[in-house]
């Protein structure tokens, strides 16, 4: 009798799931998320695929659409090889930023591991893409999936009209850049509703129509060539907006030689770039958030005994898979585990305001020992991304728990030298470097069109500062300048300069290649 | 509660036209391997699925990416165990980065992907369309086989229908009221119990009636036979055409050193194609290779394309081989036989008329086609394109060509002129059975 009232308090038993334990456990779990952590979600709507189809999502950047391109199919041609091959398991899950929030399941997955990922995805991602700064500002998730489904009908509408070679030929240009096609710093512009967009192609379609060849062969009014002088300079930068540093934008606006339909499948890409960008500024975080939150929910279930023992097993069994961290000798090493370094300093925080040691009051004033820790972490949830948080958050307790060191590595030097390593000397320096690595915009290369002289022979100049030494390698930035010309349409030059000294490092131009 | 959405049964090969885009981009390199695959392989291998390294060149995505061996770097890694500041630890020979760089360096040597039976082909036969369309226009060679079809009434005795004899004799029994043997009994069981009674005159006028009767039931019973030469019916058999299901292949090359790489390359795949061809059509083939130079041996695939050797040229000598070989194992009512000889046209003087006689009197009685490729040099295919003009063997072949509605000739330069040149052989429909 006794343990008949347990199990009908139990929310599943066994390993198989259906859609009425799929609810229940889902309604369980956020009452628990709202009530215990305080968490703020868009509606969820979860899908269930099969393992092909997880495959096809891995392939298309993990969009429920996309447009085709052939480098979609190498990838999914990869990540079958690797899948069959057993090399790799598929992720459990997979969680879209829009709203409502896309979850997909596994339907291999048993009811147990469905829980997990519902804790894991649809409330732990879920907050942090609602609540995060990053994402609140640059990305859209409302309007995401209307405007991927509007790029891939524009997209399948030009390979109709321009040829399949035309249209890969624009998108294998703009997908080399798409790192470089991010505003870092000005927030980009809303997407365009779909009114919009029609507007705008009516207007595309106007100016097809009524373009008339005989005003471009009129004569120049003036003969006289005006020079080159610094004010003049100055004056072109200033209306091309100069330097840039999105230069699919740039490209987009400014290229000579591109059509219409060209420049807004630039934009096509440029859009999605950006909204990418701050899932890749905010990995530790995002994954942090959404394991913090499954790992202490399933408990809480647990402790209340809604989860069976056997599922929680299952579910730490999976849970600590994927927070392993090997150490930087083993063969498994293959960087840092964001999942892992995510939760711990989660827990971290959790650990430093309700039991704080003496160092931790020396070093967090703020919130040792104030016993807030939900509010602590809604916060930084919301307003942190990963270099910023852990500037901020990572304590030494957990700095010698990971062990960490820091390399200082020399590429002239045969040595790396150990800077620093877990003692008092060296927190400080090893939390700013490991915060710095995490900075997506320090670490990528920082390239501006700088200018650019249309009067002239119209070469594209572009600037690669060159931070602590580190050039570019040699191979893939002649192909990608190429490509750069392409878009452009004339010769392009890109000039590395010194970002402390100033001084010219090197020069490479198209007409070289 | 969320909403569910069950998209099991969504079509699943959603990235199939990525695929197809990627398999266009890197075409390339494909048709590369599966050109390799095809030369290293068998004739008969081609007609299924390939694993192939997943092509690099053209499938590229170049970035801005840091070059790993200037400037300076920090790297932030776990699990110290024995370092303190101020180590100095040696870089691990060939440069990279000390485990942080992650697994940037994929070996993509080990990734394999499997193109399908249809790509394959495809990508072989350099997007043409494959000889499907060709089917039907090939002639077909008839064997019969008997099959029933009712009855007739003359034919082999061991043909006879029982039965439908039998039936057909009751049938006219009855018609022609042929006495039966119960009414002859019951007469000369009277005329016996007459016989036994003490003799009257009433007594002999009724056994005179009687025995006239018995008389005249058994010449009647005699007259009509109890089976007819009419009743008689034969299982009747139609010869009923079939298609030969068997087919071999005959593959003649000059294998004299006149014939280089390239030559071979070029015959193989003519050989492939041919092959592929009859895979299709028939369900067994087998093939036959030929190679000559001034002598003809019949020789496994392995040697017939990589075996170089030396000699002479006369081609009379593979024909012979070929006529033997036919009377030996291939009986021509049961395989269908095809030829195709490649070669670049050279011959011994005087052994071309030798050819056409094999042919006009033997080969082509036997062949249910001959299809001769002449591979010729591309600064060549200008000057011999469309001129009657040519070779020793070219000339001499011309003269069959006309005679024999099952003899083809083409010129092939390039690797591209197979196909349309087999669809050439191939499309005209000689209206011809087997003309034996």
């Amino acid at each position: 009798m006794v343990s008949q009232v347990r199990n009908s308090e139990l929310l599943f038993s066994g390993s198989d799931w259906n859609f009425a334990k799929l609810a229940r456990v889902y309604d369980e779990i956020e009452a628990l998320g709202f009530e215990e952590l305080g968490l703020d979600i868009y509606p969820v709507q979860m899908e269930v695929i099969s393992s092909e189809q997880m495959l096809d999502a891995y392939s298309s950047v993990g969009m429920p659409l996309m447009y085709r391109h052939w480098s979609f199919g190498k990838r999914f041609l990869y990540n079958e090889l690797l899948y069959r091959k057993g090399a790799r398991g598929l992720a459990y899950e997979l969680v879209i930023n829009s709203n409502p929030c896309i979850v997909y399941l596994m339907e291999e997955n048993t009811m147990a591991l469905q829980a997990l990922v519902t804790a894991h995805a649809a409330l732990g991602h879920n907050h942090f893409f609602k609540n995060n700064h990053l994402f609140r500002q640059w990305t859209d998730a409302g309007g995401i999936l209307s405007y991927l489904d509007f790029a891939k009908s524009y997209i399948a509408r030009c390979e109709e009209r321009h040829g399949l070679t035309a249209v890969e030929a624009i998108l294998d240009s703009a997908h080399t850049l798409m790192e470089q096609g991010v505003f870092r710093y000005r927030r980009p512009p809303k997407l365009s509703s779909e009114q919009q967009r029609e507007g705008l192609h009516e207007r595309l379609e106007y100016e097809e129509r009524s373009f008339n060849d005989l005003w471009r062969t009129l004569p120049p009014s003036g003969k006289s060539k005006p020079e080159a002088t610094d004010e003049t300079l100055a004056e072109r930068k200033k209306s091309l907006k100069l330097p840039e540093e999105n230069l699919l934008y740039f490209l987009e606006k400014n290229s000579l030689v591109l059509e219409p339909w060209q420049r807004e499948i630039i934009r096509i890409v440029r859009i999605i770039a950006q909204y990418f960008y701050p899932q890749r500024q905010t990995q530790v975080m995002n994954e942090g958030c959404a394991t913090f939150v499954h790992y202490t929910l399933m408990n809480m279930l647990f402790d209340r005994c809604r989860i069976g023992e056997g599922a929680m097993l299952e579910i730490l069994r999976n849970h600590s898979n994927v927070v392993f961290q090997p150490a930087h000798d083993d063969p498994r090493y293959s960087g840092i585990n964001p999942y892992a370094l995510g939760l711990d300093m989660m827990q971290d925080i959790q650990r430093i305001s309700t039991a704080p040691t003496a160092e931790d009051r020396d070093w967090f004033p703020d919130i040792a020992g104030r016993g807030d820790w939900r509010d602590t972490l809604l916060d930084a949830w919301a307003n942190h991304r990963d270099e910023s948080f852990v500037r901020q958050y990572l304590s030494p307790t957990l700095i010698r728990k990971w062990r960490l060191f820091m390399l200082a590595d020399s590429a002239d030097e045969p040595h790396y030298e150990v800077a620093s390593i877990h003692n008092e000397r060296g927190y400080a320096k090893i939390r700013s470097a490991l915060a710095q690595s995490y900075d997506v915009g320090a670490s990528r290369p920082d390239i501006q069109v700088i200018d650019v002289d249309l009067l002239g022979d119209r070469r594209l100049r572009l600037q690669h500062t060159v931070k602590n030494g580190i050039m570019l390698e040699g191979g893939s930035r002649d192909a990608t300048l190429r490509h750069i010309r392409n878009l452009w349409g004339y010769e392009v030059s890109m000039v590395a300069r010194d970002a402390e000294t100033g001084a010219m490092l090197s020069e490479r131009s198209t007409k070289e290649i | 509660m969320p909403i569910f959405i069950d998209r099991r049964l969504n079509p699943k090969d959603k990235s199939l036209g990525n695929r197809q885009r990627f398999l266009r981009r890197a075409r390339e390199e494909l048709k590369r391997s599966i050109r390799d695959k095809v030369q290293a392989g068998g004739i008969a291998e081609l007609d299924r699925e390939h694993a192939v390294p997943i092509p690099r060149k053209g499938t590229g995505e170049p970035t801005f990416g840091d070059d790993k061996e200037s400037g300076r770097r920090q790297h932030i890694l776990p699990g110290n165990r024995t370092f303190s500041s101020g180590d100095l630890i040696p870089k691990p020979g060939g440069g990279g980065g000390y485990g942080s760089a992650p697994g940037s360096a994929e070996s993509d040597d080990n990734f394999r992907f499997v193109l399908s039976r249809e790509e394959v082909l495809d990508l072989f036969f350099e997007d043409l369309e494959l000889p499907d369309l060709v089917k039907l226009n090939l002639k077909q060679v008839l064997s019969f086989k008997p099959r029933r079809a009712g009855f007739a009434a003359s034919g082999a005795p061991t043909n006879i229908n029982v039965g439908r004899t039998m039936r057909n004799s009751h049938g006219r029994r009855i018609a022609l009221r042929r006495p039966k043997q119960a009414e002859l009994d019951a007469i000369a069981r009277q005329i016996a119990e007459l016989e036994a009674k003490p003799a009257s005159a009433l007594v002999r006028e009724r056994l005179a009636t009687l025995r006239e009767a018995l008389d005249r039931l058994e010449r009647r019973r005699k007259r009509i036979a109890y089976v007819d030469p009419v009743d008689i019916r034969f299982n009747r058999f139609d010869p009923q055409p079939v298609p030969n299901v068997n087919a071999v292949m005959f593959c003649l090359m000059d294998v004299s050193g006149s014939m280089g790489e390239r030559e071979k390359d070029l015959a193989k795949r003519f050989f492939v194609l041919l092959h592929l061809f009859l895979t299709r059509r028939y369900e067994r083939t087998d093939i036959v290779f030929i190679r000559h130079t001034h002598e003809a041996k019949e020789v496994d695939e392995h040697t017939f394309f990589y075996h170089t050797e030396s000699g002479g040229t006369v081609v009379s000598t593979a024909l012979e081989e070929m006529h033997r070989i036919i009377e030996q194992r291939y009986p021509v009512a049961e395989w269908n036989i095809y030829a195709a000889q490649a070669s670049d046209g050279d011959n011994f003087a005087g052994d071309s008329e030798r050819c056409i006689e094999l042919l006009d009197r033997k080969l082509m009685r036997l062949c249910q086609y001959f299809a001769y490729v002449e591979i010729i040099d591309e600064r060549e295919s200008h000057i011999f394109g469309a001129t009657e003009n040519g070779t020793s063997l070219w000339r001499a072949y011309n003269a069959v060509d006309g005679k024999w509605p099952n003899f083809q000739m083409r010129r092939i330069a390039a690797p591209a002129d197979i196909y349309t040149v087999f669809r050439q052989l191939f499309a005209r429909q000689p209206d011809l059975r087997k003309s034996a």
